[in-house]
């Protein structure tokens, strides 16, 4: 049982009103879709942490010579990294998602005193998204 | 003769129930029935004993928010087709306590949008002989969106921030703030500052974006609230680098 505060447990009468103050479940973030969303782009940092990690492991590994950078693809070949790397990704691209999403709605900008459509704002950041992948993929594959 | 729709509607009598139940209405489905003309429908014929409130019924006193199927919604804004076949569960707004049936108890908002200062701010009044005060169309632009809020509380119905830290100053008061900051008139952002930039301020919301979609007018004051922090960022590491800065 949850306390309750004196007001409430006040017999009701016109000169004693007696609200009722309904709690949040922990589970409210079920209520509504976008709800669920929130929680899950919230965790996503999580998962961009670990990448931030993986990343700073590859560089130890190569770092210290080809044996050790064997031993961490091998590592990294490993069903369980596999799987948590897929789900990392995933959620990454979430957080990108959400983010650019988000992002017309915190930046406003103006040229010429006239506002940017948010939907440009938008825009520039897939743009951006892409020539950083493009440019990335060309370093890893062709480059 | 009309189709009918039932509005399962929930009902608190604190001299009766400890907690809130449900009860069922009959009320006809018209084309151009509002939620809200079910309800004065179930209180003109069927029950003088619901409480509720509403005004204009178009959208601009926003007195009549209440949570339908769930969502925050202006019950004058919601037709009863759009529900069909039905039932349609009528709440009070969450995050709120209640009084009785479909009233909530707004004082905590009322403070909080006072303590804002969402007025004209002026640190010296032009005299009166010297004219009005100009404002060219970009000025008014910046902050015209944020002066359309009509107080109707639907956001703190979808803010789970509110519903869990009572204390969080909330989406309307703050975009209500952010009206005065951007207008060309007013001086007061500095009073602002401090209540804005407090943790219960701005720092609070963790931009779950759910009061924007709900709200009637497009205010967007989830936008208003991520520019704040960058404006309270901003003058923060002002007042830390170059001492006595504060505006």
């Amino acid at each position: 049982m949850t306390e309750r505060s004196a007001a409430e447990r006040s017999v009701y009468s016109p000169y004693h009103p007696r609200w009722y103050r309904p709690r949040m479940s922990t589970y409210w973030w079920l209520k509504r879709w976008a709800y669920v969303l929130f929680i899950l782009r919230e965790l996503s940092s999580v998962f961009v942490a670990w990448f931030v990690v993986y990343l700073l492991l590859l560089v130890r590994a190569v770092s210290q010579g080809e044996g050790s950078y064997q031993e961490f693809l091998d590592w990294s070949s490993g069903a369980g990294v596999l799987v948590l790397n897929v789900v990392s990704f995933a959620f990454v691209v979430l957080h990108a998602v959400t983010w650019f999403k988000a992002a017309p709605q915190a930046m406003v900008v103006r040229i010429g005193g006239q506002r940017v459509a948010p939907a440009l704002v938008a825009a520039a950041h897939y743009a951006a998204w892409a020539a950083a992948s493009a440019l990335l993929t060309w370093v890893v594959l062709g480059g | 003769m009309a189709d009918q729709i039932t509005l399962r509607v929930a009902r608190y009598r604190p001299e009766e129930e400890a907690e809130p139940v449900f009860q069922d209405y009959e009320v006809p489905c018209r084309d151009d029935w509002v939620v809200l003309d079910g309800l004065n429908y179930v209180k003109d014929r069927l029950d003088g004993t619901l409480s509720y409130r509403w005004s204009c019924r178009m959208g601009i006193c926003g007195s009549c928010g209440m949570n339908v199927n769930g969502e925050p919604t202006l019950t004058c804004a919601s037709f009863l087709k759009e529900h069909a076949p039905g039932p349609i569960r009528v709440e009070p707004l969450t995050n709120f306590p209640v009084v009785r049936d479909l009233v909530v108890e707004i004082g905590d908002f009322i403070e909080k949008l006072t303590s804002v200062k969402p007025w004209l701010i002026r640190k010296v009044e032009v005299p009166l002989e010297e004219g009005e005060y100009l404002q060219t169309p970009d000025e008014l632009s910046s902050y015209k969106q944020f002066s359309m809020c009509i107080n109707c509380m639907l956001c703190y119905a979808a803010c789970p921030v509110y519903g869990l830290d009572p204390k969080f100053i909330g989406p309307a008061a703050i975009a209500l703030a952010q009206r005065y900051n951007e207008d060309s008139r007013d001086q007061g952002a500095a009073e602002r500052l401090d209540i804005l930039s407090s943790h219960e301020g701005i720092w609070g919301c963790t931009f779950v974006g759910e009061c924007t979609e709900v709200c009637p007018k497009h205010v967007d004051p989830a936008g208003a609230i991520q520019r704040y922090k960058l404006t309270a960022a901003v003058e923060n590491l002002k007042s830390l680098l170059v001492p006595g800065s504060r505006p």
